[in-house]
């Protein structure tokens, strides 16, 4: 019973991480460590600059429709 | 779906259903039609919306599970063996393989908006059954086809936007048109969602402060993201929604203040401060307003939505709109005029098929998909949840008093400013409601007055806050509706920043071929040069609709919904021709049906809103009438002045105009596309496609939202895959 409720708590967490993609920056410091062990990984501050300096050079990225 | 032995590799021959699967679908067979057998042969008695929610998820389950799943395996071939770009060109950023039910997220929330929520609003006009018609009839065969088409053939092109397929497979001049004809809808797009804002915000001083405050809001998450805990999103949406609802109650002390004054504005203020904010909020940093209040929209968008369709089934209220209304016939209805064809399938586009959503479906989202055999569940799945959004709306729509509902959807021109001229007015359309009753509806939800407040969102609101009430009691009626008010503005809003940015991003795309530095995007006076010609195309149809005497949304709304139907064509083309170029042909008729559809409803109504002897449908017979009467020095109803006269013969010009050249361009995009076919048909060998070579997939993903015993098994057969939730 507890366990099970531990699982719902636990993927209610992930499914809203995943979906305000507040996951954006652990899956992107897996990505570098994995694809290239020896580059630098930027500090979460950096990259979610980075990211939104992406959608402002092409605001087509993550365009909501009417 | 489940079988019982494992499926053989190749599956061949007939596979046998088991009797459990047959009783099920025939259940859900039944009982949708059932639905629909109550909807379409009632006539003059009061139905449950029950019926119309029966009808609508029984034949949804049935085409996700049949058509959809045919579309998927026997036309396109989805491979679950072939990589997608996701998996290909995975960068941790914006290719990266989302889980499917994420995903299915992510799409809903970014194809749903007020599209679908504003459409069957103004369509109930003809009654409710036309209307929840083509809605279900519109997304099973057209809509969602579009959608999950699209995707498909984006995912197999690295992510390719719709207008690069355009390009790639037609060739530069449907491209070309393709481009021009988004950026025409984009504007008018916005001019019309902003006047809907305006039309639910004048004069109501509660909606107004808390729509304002949604600014300091959003400037204060954008803070704390950028400088304080960066990247958590989830608290700050927390906050940023506890301080929204904070600021919707508020908003009636406010009102109820001696600072009411202040936030009491008239139309046209509000068009200033509409098209300074779409202005300046387009040129601040992404990180300041847009991304926050994105957040903050997307949060209340899923929320409202969830709770509508809860408020819906627990209250299962009774539908008082006539199921098919004289208007339908006769082509005079006070909303828009016109007759059934074509007019209701422009009306309501998004909910049944809608054309901005291939930009959504091309791009974004198929750089995040796992497997090409979730097609079917993002691209149909998510097409089928927004269209029971619009059923939704239909519902909360036709559940109010009819009488109110046209009292609150004719122009001011036709029903005039006084409740005892509107009740008359309406009384003669058949629709008895007293002025004491017109009083207290806007009484109970705290306004001035409910007249002529027309665009949608408000009736929309007093529907849903009847809904909510009738769970919740009573003494929140105000609230509810002052909730359902701010819910619609906020992605609204949202929508003007992040659109007014995607118009100057095509702008600055074409001006860099003329002028160079213009290509750079972040050169700062092509951009705000770009940001106010943006602005003011789209400020000055707001600005036409707000002072049109016959009618902003009257007269725009139709022009709205052929731009947006057209762009449905654009994309249904393309898809057809790739359907066509990739040896499909004999499939072809799955878009190419819609498509015929589409450009013959979509080019009738612009015919009819070009060319119509009736001066309410005709852009140019209503210019001509009034043009003759400033001749003869004669002053026409509903025009109070010359000025109006004036106003009304520039105005239909340039509405006449735009609508010619719309259906041009998609005539020139239709025809480049069958010239197109036509050559693959005839020498298949000129054609080339575009699409990007075979890569074999490692991920192991279910397909659809359930695993089967299959998929579960290869998931534990996997051996060294990265188990995701």
């Amino acid at each position: 019973m507890r366990s099970a409720l531990n699982r719902a708590v636990r993927g209610l967490r992930w499914y809203v991480r995943e979906l305000t993609d507040e996951s954006a920056y652990d899956r992107h410091v897996a990505h570098l460590r994995k694809e290239r062990p020896d580059a630098d990984v930027p500090s979460r501050r950096e990259f979610e600059r980075m990211r939104t300096d992406r959608q402002e050079a092409d605001p087509r990225q993550g365009f909501r429709c009417c | 779906m489940r079988t019982d032995s494992p499926r053989p590799a190749a599956p061949q021959g007939p596979r046998k259903a088991r009797p459990r699967s047959i009783v099920i679908w025939t259940l859900v067979a039944l009982l949708s039609a059932a639905g629909w057998s109550v909807l379409a042969l009632s006539r003059g008695e009061e139905v449950s919306a029950a019926w119309m929610v029966a009808a609508a998820l029984g034949s949804y389950a049935i085409a996700y599970r049949f058509y959809a799943k045919f579309i998927a395996h026997k036309v396109l071939k989805v491979d679950r063996t072939r990589a997608t770009p996701a998996e290909r060109l995975d960068n941790g950023i914006d290719f990266h393989p989302t889980d499917r039910r994420v995903l299915l997220g992510h799409h809903f929330a970014a194809i749903a908006g007020a599209g679908p929520l504003v459409g069957p609003v103004l369509a109930a006009q003809m009654g409710y059954l036309p209307g929840t018609i083509w809605i279900i009839v519109g997304v099973i065969f057209a809509g969602a086809v579009q959608d999950m088409v699209v995707l498909f053939f984006s995912t197999r092109r690295d992510g390719r936007s719709l207008g690069q397929m355009a390009r790639e497979e037609i060739g530069p001049f449907g491209g070309a048109a393709a481009l021009l004809a988004a950026f025409a809808i984009m504007i008018i797009l916005l001019g019309v969602l902003a006047l809907v804002i305006v039309n639910a915000l004048a004069q109501s001083p509660w909606g107004t402060f808390s729509i304002a405050m949604t600014v300091p809001i959003a400037l204060l998450m954008g803070f704390y993201l950028r400088v304080l805990r960066p990247g958590r999103i989830a608290e700050v949406s927390l906050i940023g929604v506890a301080l929204l609802l904070f600021a919707l109650v508020a908003g009636r002390w406010v009102a109820e203040s001696s600072w009411a004054g202040a936030f009491t504005l008239a139309p046209s203020t509000l068009v200033v401060w509409l098209v300074a904010y779409g202005f300046v909020a387009s040129i601040l940093p992404v990180w300041m307003l847009l991304a926050p209040r994105d957040y903050l929209s997307t949060f209340m968008k899923i929320g409202t939505i969830v709770l509508l369709a809860l408020g819906v089934v627990v209250a299962l209220p009774t539908l008082r709109m006539d199921a098919v209304t004289d208007f339908a016939s006769q082509g005079d209805g006070p909303v828009f005029a016109g007759s059934l064809f074509p007019f209701v399938f422009i009306t309501i586009a998004c909910g049944a098929l809608s054309g901005f959503h291939s930009l959504i479906s091309s791009g974004t989202t198929p750089k995040m998909i796992q497997k090409e055999t979730q097609v079917r569940l993002i691209g149909y799945g998510s097409m089928l949840m927004e269209s029971s959004v619009a059923v939704m709306a239909l519902i909360a729509a036709s559940i109010i008093d009819p009488g109110l509902y046209f009292a609150m959807n004719a122009p001011a021109g036709v029903i005039g400013d006084t409740v005892q001229n509107a009740s008359q007015v309406v009384g003669d359309w058949g629709y008895r409601i007293s002025p004491e009753e017109l009083a207290a509806a806007a009484k109970n939800v705290e306004e001035s007055s409910l007249l002529s407040r027309t665009g949608g969102a408000p009736t929309l609101a007093v529907g849903v806050s009847e809904i909510f009430s009738e769970v919740t009691g009573g003494g929140l009626r105000a609230f509810w509706y002052h909730f359902a008010i701010m819910f619609e503005a906020l992605f609204i809003l949202t929508a003007l920043d992040a659109g007014t940015r995607v118009g100057r991003f095509m702008l600055q795309d074409t001006l860099g071929n003329i002028y160079a530095p213009f290509k750079n995007v972040s050169w700062k006076p092509g951009l705000v040069i770009t940001s106010g010609i943006v602005c003011g195309l789209w400020g000055y149809f707001l600005w036409v609709g707000v002072h049109e005497p016959l009618g902003g949304i009257n007269q725009l709304f139709p022009v709205f919904g052929i731009s947006n139907q057209l762009l449905a064509a654009v994309a249904l083309a393309v898809c057809t021709t790739l359907l066509v170029k990739s040896g499909r042909l004999k499939w072809a008729w799955i878009t190419g049906v819609p498509l015929v559809w589409d450009a013959t409803v979509t080019l009738t109504a612009s015919w009819q809103k070009v060319f119509s002897s009736d001066p309410r449908v005709g852009f140019f017979e209503q210019r001509s009438v009034y043009r003759d009467g400033i001749d003869r020095g004669e002053l026409i109803a509903p025009a109070k002045s010359m000025d109006d006269m004036r106003t009304i013969v520039t105005n239909s010009t340039v509405d006449g105009v735009l609508t010619a050249v719309l259906a041009l361009l998609i005539v020139i995009v239709i025809a480049d596309a069958t010239r197109v076919c036509i050559r693959h048909v005839r020498r298949p060998a000129l054609s080339s496609l575009s699409e990007a070579p075979y890569v074999e997939s490692r991920i192991v993903a279910p397909a659809g939202l359930i695993p089967t015993e299959e998929e579960k098994e290869e998931a534990r057969d996997a051996v060294g895959a990265e188990p995701r939730g």
